[in-house]
């Protein structure tokens, strides 16, 4: 006779095995004393134009890398190469987001004790690399003046999961008649507290403010580590 | 979007339980917080999909939305948010980042038959 149903407790985090490897690579940057930073955003809101941006410039001081996740192509790595920092592609097929295993497998045969800073390049995307860890230091949110102010308010999840976020192609501004202190007082509901900074790759305008931010975070974790 | 890997994640959580504990799984009991960028419907689907052509056919995925849950700074208490658009307290509508709960993925139970 078959018995009556029943109940057992079992408490286990869909999403372990991916936390379980970010972890691990969390510990792996921290011992070499790599900064990592990610970047979400929608397709076409100016996250490849600004890591190039960024890679020239910090190249000049730092040892740079960059990881780029895309679906299909390899043209963000060839877009990249052209910083003459190391880049990879992970090319994601399908999958509409990176995991923390495959900046995990990305990372072989690299020395991170060689790099300063690590940039990974989401797939564009505000909807599902919201959920995974991938062991980074700091997440950015990149929202374009072109994507309208309420995008924080659309897509509040992945506003909450990130640390910074970047108002990019601030150049197009007045054409588009972007209003920052509605998308700025969006970014405080969906995040109360978050750093916004607003940035042109095109002319530069609010690059230097950034890299200034991001020289101080690589100093303050370093000086976490000698402690 | 993805909640066809994460469905795909449950199934196989949900079946190395069954299997160690020799059991037949009828429902997969889940907690999902609202900030876990999870859609419920979508993963109900999925899950029929995911649990087609293993011993979890005929298993069902009940789902518990967890809302989001803050600590007011200066209230000093916890406070449930209404919208993930507005991180405030309810009571003194001062901003807080503090998030207690709502980012949950997790299968709490299982209801079995030996």
């Amino acid at each position: 006779m078959m018995q009556e149903p029943r109940l057992i407790e079992v408490r286990k985090n869909v999403l372990k095995q991916n936390d379980h490897i970010a972890r691990a690579l969390r510990e792996q940057f921290r011992n070499a004393g790599v900064f990592v930073v990610s970047l979400v955003s929608s397709p076409g809101s100016g996250k490849t134009a600004f890591l190039e941006k960024i890679l020239t410039i910090l190249r000049e001081h730092y040892r740079v890398a960059a990881l780029v996740g895309d679906l299909a192509t390899e043209n963000d790595a060839l877009r990249l190469a052209r910083s003459h920092a190391p880049v990879r592609q992970i090319t994601t097929g399908t999958l509409c987001h990176l995991e923390a295993a495959m900046v995990q497998r990305s990372l072989d045969e690299w020395d991170l004790n060689q790099l300063d800073f690590l940039f990974i390049e989401n797939v564009g995307n505000l909807v599902c690399p919201s959920s995974y860890d991938l062991g980074e230091n700091l997440r950015l949110v990149l929202l374009s003046v072109t994507e309208g102010e309420d995008k924080p308010l659309k897509y509040p999840t992945i506003f909450n999961s990130a640390d910074v976020a970047i108002f990019t192609k601030t150049d197009l501004a007045e054409a588009v008649e972007f209003d920052a202190s509605a998308a700025l007082a969006n970014i405080q509901a969906v995040r109360p507290g978050m750093d916004v900074f607003s940035i042109s790759a095109k002319t530069g305008a609010g690059m230097p403010q950034f890299l200034e931010f991001l020289a101080a975070r690589l100093a303050e974790m370093r000086e976490a580590v000698a402690f | 979007m993805h909640e066809l890997s994460i469905a795909m994640s449950i199934v196989d959580l949900a079946q190395q339980e069954a299997e160690q504990r020799g059991v037949r799984i009828n429902a997969v009991h889940l907690k999902l917080g609202a900030l876990s960028g999870i859609v419920k419907e979508s993963l109900i689907a999925s899950y029929e999909m995911a649990s087609f052509d293993t011993p979890l056919k005929q298993s069902r995925l009940v789902i518990e939305e967890v809302p989001v849950v803050i600590f007011c700074l200066v209230c000093k208490v916890e406070c449930e948010l209404s919208t993930i658009q507005m991180f405030c307290c309810s009571q003194c509508g001062a901003p807080s980042s503090e998030i207690v709960r709502g980012r949950e993925l997790e299968v709490t139970a299982l209801e079995v038959q030996s």
